[in-house]
């Protein structure tokens, strides 16, 4: 029994760290880099990858014995785009300008690798229950990935955090960070970084 | 006139991958041979002028009429998911060795953002169906530059004395960093 609840545990934990999709898989790089110039946008756009993540890791995980094994990836598909329009609808109706500023990476959630993925590697293979367990871990561990780059990106590049200011007026913005390049430069630091303490916590 | 200003912006200055963020995904895993990112490159250039060519009449021939609009993400997927479908029989039968260079990532072109992200921009942007193929076109071309920039660079990267923890991901998304900003040089062409 407590090896049971050690795997459903591990199910959960693993996306967060260990297996994050962000910082460790390099799946989803996309919005990542993209929404990732403040903070607001990242919330918004985790908010999205949780939902239909978890909406659709419950729904495949219930119908994984129906589907034919040659047409999984197409009614996947399916699956993952009528949840991302649900959500794509609800932001525009209820935040239309965060849903401007996402542009176009709200309904690219549907081609996100992470979710595509998890659907693949686990929810078509395991219970309702697991599936959850595991989904929820992936997308938390991608909010993690996104609220760490914009954290780095607002507060550098423009001063604030979720629109507080944070630095004082002594601060020259480093525009850059804001800028397409800043995404690059701020994962390129951050991997880097997170590998070498991994290295370093090994050898100790 | 119009059209070599959507080409050329496309192309270079909203370059998909180093402005958009789309396709990131084969941009960080197939650039690291250059002839295998110049495979990849023209195989997201032929799917992505397909798509221009198939999307726009489904989008303003067959959902605005109806007032669908809503359904542009799904069917845009399922257009694009059995083009690929398509292309990557159609590269099977016909090169051998192109269809072993690209291995898994044919498949994913159908999950490459840059493709749906493409249909969806030109939604966005409202252009006539002439303007959608340049646009795609010039998109395509603009992915395959950037990706054999990369390829190329990541070439002479193998002898050089990178730091341990940097190795791999973290120096690609460095590099792919400068890049973005070299390119950021060209926002002055259109005013």
């Amino acid at each position: 029994m407590a090896s049971k609840e050690n795997s459903y545990f591990s199910d959960f934990i693993k996306g967060l760290w260990k297996e994050n999709p962000v910082l460790v898989q390099f799946l989803g790089m996309c919005p990542t880099l993209a929404v990732t110039n403040a903070v607001v946008n990242a919330i918004a756009m985790s908010a999205a990858v949780i939902f239909v993540l978890v909406a659709s890791a419950i729904i495949i995980s219930l119908i994984r014995k129906f589907i034919p094994a040659q047409v999984r990836i197409a009614s996947f598909i399916v699956v993952i785009a009528t949840f991302v329009t649900m959500a794509d609808r609800y932001l525009a109706a209820f935040y239309p300008e965060l849903s401007k500023a996402l542009g176009p990476f709200i309904p690219l959630i549907v081609v996100n690798c992470i979710i595509l993925g998890r659907m693949e590697a686990f929810a078509s293979k395991n219970n309702v229950g697991r599936s959850i367990l595991d989904a929820l871990g992936m997308s938390f561990g991608f909010a993690i990935g996104l609220l760490l780059m914009s954290t780095f990106r607002e507060i550098l590049g423009n001063g604030t955090w979720l629109g507080y200011e944070v630095l004082g007026n002594w601060w020259d913005k480093w525009m850059v960070m804001i800028l397409p390049p800043g995404a690059f430069l701020t994962l390129g630091t951050i991997v880097g970084v997170s590998k070498f303490l991994q290295t370093k916590f090994k050898k100790a | 006139m119009n059209l070599l200003i959507i080409f050329i912006s496309a192309l270079l200055i909203n370059n998909f991958v180093l402005s958009y963020f789309l396709g990131i995904c084969p941009f960080l895993g197939v650039s690291n041979k250059l002839s295998s990112a110049v495979s990849m490159g023209m195989a997201v250039t032929f799917v992505m002028t397909i798509t221009a060519v198939v999307t726009w009449p489904i989008y303003h021939l067959i959902l605005v009429p109806y007032h669908l609009e809503f359904l542009e993400i799904v069917s845009f997927i399922l257009v694009i998911a059995a083009l690929v479908q398509f292309v990557e029989m159609f590269i099977r039968k016909t090169s051998e060795s192109l269809y072993e260079a690209l291995g898994i990532y044919l498949p994913l072109i159908t999950t490459n953002c840059a493709i749906l992200g493409f249909a969806l921009i030109a939604v966005l942007k409202n252009y006539t169906y002439l303007e959608t193929i340049v646009f795609g076109v010039a998109a395509g071309l603009g992915f395959t530059l950037a990706l054999v920039i990369m390829a190329g660079i990541r070439e002479e990267l193998d002898f050089a004395d990178v730091p341990e923890s940097l190795k791999g991901p973290g120096i690609t998304l460095l590099v792919a960093g400068i890049l973005a900003l070299s390119f950021m040089g060209f926002a002055g062409l259109i005013k």
